[in-house]
Parts: structure tokens; sequence; C-alpha cells
């Protein structure tokens, strides 16, 4: 156990504005009646998301995600959300006839996952990121060399996921 | 910083996506629920990367991000496909494979 005085007081407070913010925004992503909305609040989730890799010094990491999620992958769903017609506007039926059964089951869930986080790790410190933190060398050197395998295996995966998409959404 | 407290947000972040899969009707919507799920996967890895100095957090994490772009691109076909054929993307009107 370290000692009490590794608490850093801005990043605890960078990380709860971050964290207030994409829970939030998560909330919005899930509740709001735009599709649209719940697009651009889901980028909000994932740029703090992005910005919490970093507190956890995975500086590689937060590169490609801003790269890939808010580059790629949003500009995909709003391309989804236009092509099946997504109203720009309030939209009514987005929900499901039984959609406030989720709200006792999300909550039994988040009952269980911190009564069991705060059993195992509650006082548990992080290390402070200094000199000794992990490089982005080390994660090439980890990707290519002891995790190869994973690694082909998600090329076959991305390559399969692009032919599908291509084989699926093309018209006939 | 306490491990516990990125643990607390990722636990957060995934019921929020739980609660959008069990809620939701429209596909599109659905899908943006699963990447709040794949997201609070990726904070808990790269939590415990750092707490155990170890680069095979980081590194899944990286594929984690990989698999959620390949899902992104399948499921959103799957919906294109699903509105082409039934004007519609609502998912309780798929009931053709019911037994």
């Amino acid at each position: 156990m370290l000692a009490a005085t590794d608490i850093n007081i801005a990043q605890q407070i960078g990380f709860g504005i971050i964290a207030a913010l994409m829970i939030f925004s998560a909330i919005k992503v899930v509740t709001t009646n735009n599709v649209f909305h719940s697009a651009l609040w889901l980028i909000v989730v994932l740029a703090g998301a992005a910005a919490q890799y970093l507190l956890l010094a995975a500086e590689f990491v937060a590169i490609t995600q801003v790269l890939v999620y808010i580059g790629a992958v949003m500009v995909l769903f709003l391309f989804g959300a236009m092509l099946t017609r997504a109203q720009i506007g309030k939209e009514q039926g987005l929900n499901n006839r039984s959609w406030a059964l989720g709200i006792p089951v999300a909550l039994l869930l988040l009952g269980t996952l911190t009564y069991v986080i705060l059993d195992t790790y509650g006082e548990q410190r992080l290390p402070q990121p200094e000199g000794g933190s992990i490089t982005t060398q080390q994660v090439s050197d980890s990707i290519f060399g002891p995790y190869l395998l994973p690694f082909w295996a998600l090329s076959f995966v991305l390559l399969a996921a692009t032919i599908g998409a291509i084989v699926l959404a093309r018209k006939d | 910083m306490l491990i516990s407290q990125f643990l607390l947000l990722g636990a957060v972040l995934f019921c929020i996506g739980v609660y959008g899969v069990i809620a939701r009707k429209n596909a599109v919507l659905v899908l943006m629920s699963i990447e709040l799920i794949l997201n609070s996967v990726n904070i808990n890895l790269l939590a415990f990367a750092l707490r155990h100095g170890d680069t095979a957090g980081q590194t899944f994490a990286l594929y984690v991000i990989a698999v959620a772009a390949a899902e992104v691109g399948v499921g959103l076909a799957l919906v294109l496909l699903i509105y082409r054929n039934r004007r519609s993307i609502a998912l309780d009107e798929l009931s053709q494979m019911k037994g």
C-alpha cells in the first residue's frame, strides 16, 4: 500500500469532472428521443473515455480511440441513421413497450458490480504513472510478440467484416 | 488515484449500456448502447494495465477497439438490409424466426 500523499488532487478533480460528464452524456444517449442527438451525446462519452485513458497513462490507446471511434465509427453511425430515414427532430417509438423493465435490471447489475468492486478493490491505489509507465514501444512489442496470434485472428475478423458488410449492403 | 473509481465508472457505463440494449427498439440506438458497453470494458482493461504495470491490458484494449469497429460495420450493414426489406428497423417487428 502506497502512502496517502500519492493522491494527486488535480488528477482527482479531472477524473470527477470527466466522469460526471460521461455518465450524464451516457444517460442522454439511452434516453433522448432523437437519433442524431443520441449519436452526438455518444461522441461526448467517447471523448471522455479517451480523456480517462490519458489519465490511465495509455496515450496510444487514447489516440486510437479518437481516430477510430470519433473519426470513423461515429461517421458510420450517422450514415446508418440517415440511410434508415431517421427523422430530424423528435421521434416516437424509439423505445420498447416494456422499456421500464430495463431500469431494475440495470440497477440490480450496478448494485452487484459496486458491491463486488468495493469489496475487492476498496482502498487499493493505482501507482502514479511516471517514468516507469508503459510506453507505446512496449505495447507494440507486446502486440507483435506474445499476442501475435490474436492480432492475426483480428486481421481476419476485419477482413471478414469488410467483405461481409459489402456483401450484405450491396443492392442486387 | 484509487483503482475502484475507474472500475466503478466502467460499471456505471456498462449498466447504462445494458439499460439501452433492453429499452431501445431502434436498431441503430441498440448498436450505440453496445458501444457504451465496449467502452466500459476498455476502461477496466486500462485500469488493470496500470495497476499491474503490464502491457497486456493496453494490447487487448486496442483489440477491443478493432473488434468494435468490425462489429459496427457488420451491424449497420445488417440494419440497412433489414430497413431495405421491411421499411422499418424496429426490432420488435422482427419475429419471423420465433418458433
